[in-house]
């Protein structure tokens, strides 16, 4: 059991750099999910805290214990590929028990500990089969299973779910959260998808081009992103944005003559003139009868209904505003037309600004 | 009408599948009835064989040629043993040999970046486009030259050559097809990189190891043009070249000659029907998503 530390690390790929001096403590018991876009870094950060990349700068430590030059093995840790990555000529009891095997422990303790991580993820009348007769779901169990019985100090997970059906992933992602429940321990957790970000992690850490972006709660990263790539990746769908331009009287211009008033929070944060991008969710959106208690109401916004989308519960709803194409949310939903205009009040109070030339928020 | 199309379809179906067999089993024939014919006059006398319009059913099967390729010189005897012997050290130690070489070849190409690497493997590849015929002055005055003449060593040394380049491009192929990973998780789960390869990659390739062993061991076991070039006496000559044996200067012993033929055969067989279990290279996969 250990905490994580990463100071200043560097990757470069010959001239080429692809991580650029991140820092990030992941406290001990800690579940962190890195998560970006393809290409972010977030594997190549990942592989680099395994020992698998060599680093190009920085520090890496686990468990006060700096380990820049330890080889994976002496790491202590333990690692989910993406594709699993079993031994496909072992059966499954063996590829549990590799590692205590290749540590020289007795027969005994070998059994045990297998026998411990078999129940724990329900593997126990598959013991005796090779991978290759194992369902994707299964295989994912055993490669869990293959990180669990060492009892490492850190778990490194490389997008496990990347693999699965939606509905396999759904349940895996429960069970993760149940394991992480179970042996408490450090995980770390890659992934390009939000959701799995968003539903697993105690922290989630956003990455794009080998930088960190943000990094904070679920909830933070969620309603108060630092600028508009973290608004726009996370959350789904994603959320709207709207060039604008503020004007007297405390209201944003937009496009085809759309006004708002600018929103409370951001009175006196702003002034005239200045170049702005709005930024609201869809669930901030919602037409009249159809919508939550609203903090700071808008003024109301006739839309013209493009494209439904009916989720059962709610329906999504694309509709234009200000030249741009944006999405609402219909709570209580009822049948649309497509082309039909609805009345839509925003949530001002939800809202975001942001700076248009550095993306950042204004808050 | 629909009927109609139906049978149609059936007809041709059936036709297709007709000439399909037919083919296949021309093709087939023309593989296998040389063989038989060895195997066949193997058994036969002189008189059978050489008779004019061919015997087709045996009428006189006997194990004489046999009896007299065992017996001794004056009767028509081999030193088959020798030969058997011969045949065995040169092509195990040379296709062992070969393999080491193509595993660790086969492994750098397929797992590290280095410059040159296409240059260096397509080089290889190139020399087997030198046929082995073209070699055999220039080997026998190397030979010559240091002695290996009629020893093992020396037509282990140029088996070797033969046949790491096409061991190395098996192997290569093989490596490739298992992922990184793999070795990677091997790492993570306590193996130093030669246990990784010894206890997960080497396992896991081993299919493509064994198909690389037989190639090389039938041609080492088969190769006669530069084995006749390089061996001399009872002491290193290999069994195609004991063949030779059979011939004197006005007569052929056909009889005996297809004798010594379905001996040299018969571990070629064995061998491809021991490994062939490994051959079929379908355990490598379902380690990874399937």
């Amino acid at each position: 059991m250990a905490s994580v530390q990463l100071n200043n690390v560097v990757k470069k790929y010959g001239a080429l750099e692809v991580v650029h001096g991140i820092n990030l403590d992941v406290a001990h018991n800690e579940f962190v999910v890195l998560v970006g876009p393809s290409g972010c870094g977030k594997s190549t950060t990942l592989r680099m805290i395994a020992g698998l990349e060599e680093i190009s700068g920085g520090e890496i430590s686990i468990g006060e214990q700096v380990v820049n030059d330890l080889p994976p093995r002496d790491r202590n840790i333990s690692m989910v590929f993406q594709n699993y990555a079993l031994y496909p000529h072992m059966t499954v009891r063996e590829n549990l028990g590799f590692s205590l095997k290749i540590a020289g422990k007795e027969q005994a303790e070998i059994d045990r500990a297998v026998n411990e991580a078999s129940t724990i993820l329900a593997l126990e009348d598959y013991m005796d089969r090779r991978p290759g007769a194992l369902s994707g779901g299964q295989r994912q169990r055993v490669a869990m299973g293959r990180a669990i019985v060492r009892h490492p100090d850190v778990f490194l997970f490389d997008e496990p779910l990347s693999n699965l059906d939606a509905k396999l992933r759904a349940q895996m992602r429960v069970e993760i959260k149940k394991l992480h429940q179970k042996i408490k321990t450090t995980i770390i957790y890659v992934t390009h998808d939000q959701v799995e970000a968003m539903t697993l992690a105690d922290r989630i850490v956003i990455m794009r081009d080998g930088f960190i972006e943000q990094q904070g709660t679920p909830s933070e990263v969620f309603e108060h992103p630092v600028n508009t790539f973290v608004a726009t990746f996370i959350g789904s769908p994603p959320m709207n944005l709207l060039q604008g331009k503020v004007i007297a009287d405390n209201q944003l211009a937009f496009a085809e003559g759309f006004t708002l008033p600018v929103p409370q929070e951001f009175v006196g944060a702003v002034k005239a003139g200045q170049d702005i991008v709005l930024g609201f969710r869809a669930d901030n959106l919602m037409p009249e009868n159809h919508a939550l208690d609203l903090d700071e109401a808008s003024p109301p916004i006739k839309m013209p209904i493009v494209v439904s989308e009916p989720l059962g519960t709610e329906t999504l709803l694309y509709t234009r505003l200000a030249g741009g194409e944006i999405q609402a949310k219909m709570l209580k939903p009822r049948p649309v037309v497509d082309g039909e205009v609805l009345t839509f009040h925003l949530d001002l109070a939800r809202c975001h600004l942001f700076d248009a030339d550095t993306q950042k928020s204004l808050r | 009408m629909a009927l109609d199309l139906n049978f149609q379809h059936r007809v041709k179906a059936r036709l297709i599948s007709i000439a399909h067999t037919v083919t296949l089993f021309i093709a087939m024939s023309i593989i296998c009835i040389p063989g038989l014919w060895i195997v066949l006059n193997s058994f036969r006398p002189t008189v059978d064989i050489m008779a004019k319009p061919p015997v087709w059913i045996p009428r006189d099967l006997n194990l004489d040629n046999y009896y007299a390729m065992f017996g001794g010189a004056g009767e028509g005897g081999v030193p088959v043993l020798q030969y058997f012997t011969n045949s065995l050290i040169i092509s195990v130690t040379s296709t062992l040999i070969a393999l080491l070489i193509g595993m660790a070849g086969g492994y750098a190409f397929a797992r590290y970046r280095f410059k040159g690497k296409n240059a260096i493997f397509i080089g290889l590849l190139l020399t087997r486009a030198v046929p082995g015929v073209a070699l055999s002055l220039p080997l026998f005055i190397v030979m010559a030259k240091t002695g290996l003449i009629d020893t093992h060593i020396g037509l282990i040394m140029v088996y070797v050559a033969m046949n790491v380049p096409f061991t190395i491009w098996l192997i290569d192929g093989f490596f490739r097809q298992i992922p990184p990973d793999l070795a990677e998780a091997a790492e993570i789960d306590g193996c130093t990189r030669w246990q990784a390869f010894w206890k997960v990659e080497f396992p896991v390739a081993k299919a493509g190891v064994a198909s690389a062993g037989i190639f090389a061991f039938l041609t080492s076991w088969n190769e006669y043009a530069l084995a006749s070039q390089l061996t001399r006496s009872t002491f290193s000559k290999t069994m195609p070249v004991g063949l030779r044996d059979f011939t004197s200067e006005f007569t052929i012993n056909w009889g005996g000659m297809c004798a010594l033929a379905v001996l040299m055969i018969i571990p070629a067989l064995v061998l491809t029907f021991l490994v062939q279990k490994h051959l079929i290279a379908g355990l490598t996969f379902g380690g990874v998503k399937g």
